[in-house]
């Protein structure tokens, strides 16, 4: 299998560039991105400085975001407006059941801590599993999960944090999810023709609450 | 057989992608972005906008949701008339949620000549659309 050896290389070269680099933040006069001239550069506040004092990573910023959120050493504010709705889904969805690598799961509950379901519903993915062709191809040029990982969120030299699940444990808990919601369906539509029966309109099993477990 | 295909030509493309981004030795912190539209057209330094400092703050949901900003680095047009009164940055660089807008140098602090994108010193180059 070729690519297996394209993937240990992979494995090789993420792990040494990961090392070069972990725990060092780069002076602002020296990012090449300031103005080493310019009269904030005394002002703006060095990375490392806050940085160094979160729990740590060796990828990205070199920060574990998700560990420094759950455990309360930041506490970003999720609006301005403070009656604006602060939106969570706890739900986990698991992608490449059968590929190469181990299978994906996307956890929705550590993607609303951070962002609003409209950042991804529906122009990146449509709410409905196995409805978007996701694809590591498109991801390394920057799309789907690629719009953030790589940007800002940890990047895609992080293969395990996404490849987290053994295929077959994958395959399995989705058999017991389809199952699960095979069940609610058949005792759902059961509902809807009784209420019809009794002449009142029953929620539409398109509508966006079918079948939904909160 | 598609996933296959991906397979192999997303590993050597991967394998590229870290290779030039490396070359680069782009030695920003992960995620700068630099938004240079019009401020060196109009004499100004181009802006540097640091997504560590501002997600210890806030969560994305705040600027990428409430306030509007689309996430792909330069497709957002940002006017100062626009953050003068009160939107984009204006909506905290307002002298109460954070300090105001006459603090030029603070925002445009870029090298000139940078193009507007993302800058990212770790892993990767950040791809955006490349
Ligand atoms: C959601 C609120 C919010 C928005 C929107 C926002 N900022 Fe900020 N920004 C802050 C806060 C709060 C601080 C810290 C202020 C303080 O320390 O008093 C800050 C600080 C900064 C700093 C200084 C960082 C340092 O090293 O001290 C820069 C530069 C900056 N912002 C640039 C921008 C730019 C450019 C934009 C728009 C593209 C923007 N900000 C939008 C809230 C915001
Ligand atoms: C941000 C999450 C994420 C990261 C990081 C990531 N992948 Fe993927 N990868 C995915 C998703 C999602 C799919 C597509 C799932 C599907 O097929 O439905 C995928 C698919 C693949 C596939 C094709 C399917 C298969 O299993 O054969 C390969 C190969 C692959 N990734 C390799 C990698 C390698 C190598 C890395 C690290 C260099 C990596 N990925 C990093 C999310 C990620
Ligand atoms: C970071 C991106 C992202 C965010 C934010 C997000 N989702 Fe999703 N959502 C996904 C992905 C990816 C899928 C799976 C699509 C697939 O399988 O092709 C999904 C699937 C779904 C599904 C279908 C689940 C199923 O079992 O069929 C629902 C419903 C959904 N999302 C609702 C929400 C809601 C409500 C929010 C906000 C509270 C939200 N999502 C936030 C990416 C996101
Ligand atoms: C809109 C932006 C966005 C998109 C799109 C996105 N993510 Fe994320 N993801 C984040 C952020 C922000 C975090 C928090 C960690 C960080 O910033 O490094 C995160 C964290 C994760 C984690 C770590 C969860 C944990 O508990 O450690 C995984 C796994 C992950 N993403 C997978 C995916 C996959 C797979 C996709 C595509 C189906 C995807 N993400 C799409 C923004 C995004
Ligand atoms: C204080 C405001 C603010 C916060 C908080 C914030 N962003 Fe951004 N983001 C911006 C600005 C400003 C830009 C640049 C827009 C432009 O150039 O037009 C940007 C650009 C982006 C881009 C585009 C990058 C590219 O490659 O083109 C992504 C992806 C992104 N942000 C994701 C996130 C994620 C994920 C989070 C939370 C972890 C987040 N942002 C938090 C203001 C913010
Ligand atoms: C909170 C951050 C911030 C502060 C403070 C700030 N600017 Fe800007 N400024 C921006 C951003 C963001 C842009 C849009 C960048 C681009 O695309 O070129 C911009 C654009 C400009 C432009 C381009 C033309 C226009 O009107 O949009 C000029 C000129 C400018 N700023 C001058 C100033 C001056 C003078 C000050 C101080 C009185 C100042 N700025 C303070 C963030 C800031």
């Amino acid at each position: 299998m070729p690519h297996r050896k394209f993937l240990s290389a992979f494995a090789i070269l993420c792990a040494s560039i990961a090392t070069a680099h972990s725990g060092n933040w780069t002076k602002l006069s020296e990012d090449g991105v300031h103005d080493p001239r310019g009269p904030a550069i005394e002002l703006l506040q060095y990375p490392g400085d806050a940085l160094s004092n979160l729990p740590s990573d060796t990828a990205g910023n070199e920060v574990d975001w998700i560990r420094a959120l759950r455990a309360g050493v930041i506490q970003p504010r999720p609006s301005i407006d403070p009656d604006r709705e602060d939106r969570r889904l706890d739900k986990d969805i698991y992608l490449d059941l059968y590929g190469s690598m181990p299978s994906v799961r996307f956890p929705h509950l550590a993607h609303t801590e951070w962002l609003d379901c409209s950042n991804c519903h529906d122009h990146l993915f449509l709410p409905k599993r196995g409805a978007n062709n996701i694809s590591m191809f498109l991801i390394l040029q920057g799309q789907q999960c690629g719009v953030c990982h790589g940007a800002v969120a940890f990047p895609l030299t992080e293969c395990s944090r996404c490849h987290s699940v053994p295929n077959h444990e994958a395959q399995r808990i989705v058999a017991a999810i389809e199952a699960a919601e095979k069940e609610k369906q058949a005792g759902a539509s059961d509902g809807a023709v009784k209420r019809r029966d009794a002449g009142t309109a029953g929620p539409r099993k398109d509508s966006p609450n079918a079948g939904k477990q909160q | 057989m598609i996933r296959r295909l991906h397979a192999l030509l997303g590993a050597p493309l991967l394998v590229g992608v870290l290779a030039i981004g490396h070359s680069l030795e782009s030695r920003a912190e992960y995620a700068d972005v630099v938004l240079n539209r019009n401020s060196e057209k109009e004499g100004m330094r181009p802006v540097v906008f640091p997504h560590w400092f501002h997600r210890i703050r806030f969560r994305c949901k705040v600027c990428h949701a409430e306030l509007g900003f689309k996430m792909r680095a330069g497709s957002n047009l940002v006017t100062m008339g626009d953050i003068i009164d009160g939107r984009f940055c204006g909506a905290c660089h307002n002298g109460e949620i954070a300090w105001a807008p006459e603090n030029c140098d603070l925002c445009h602090s870029g090298k000139p000549g940078l193009p507007p994108g993302i800058f990212g010193g770790h892993e990767t180059n950040g791809p955006g659309i490349w």
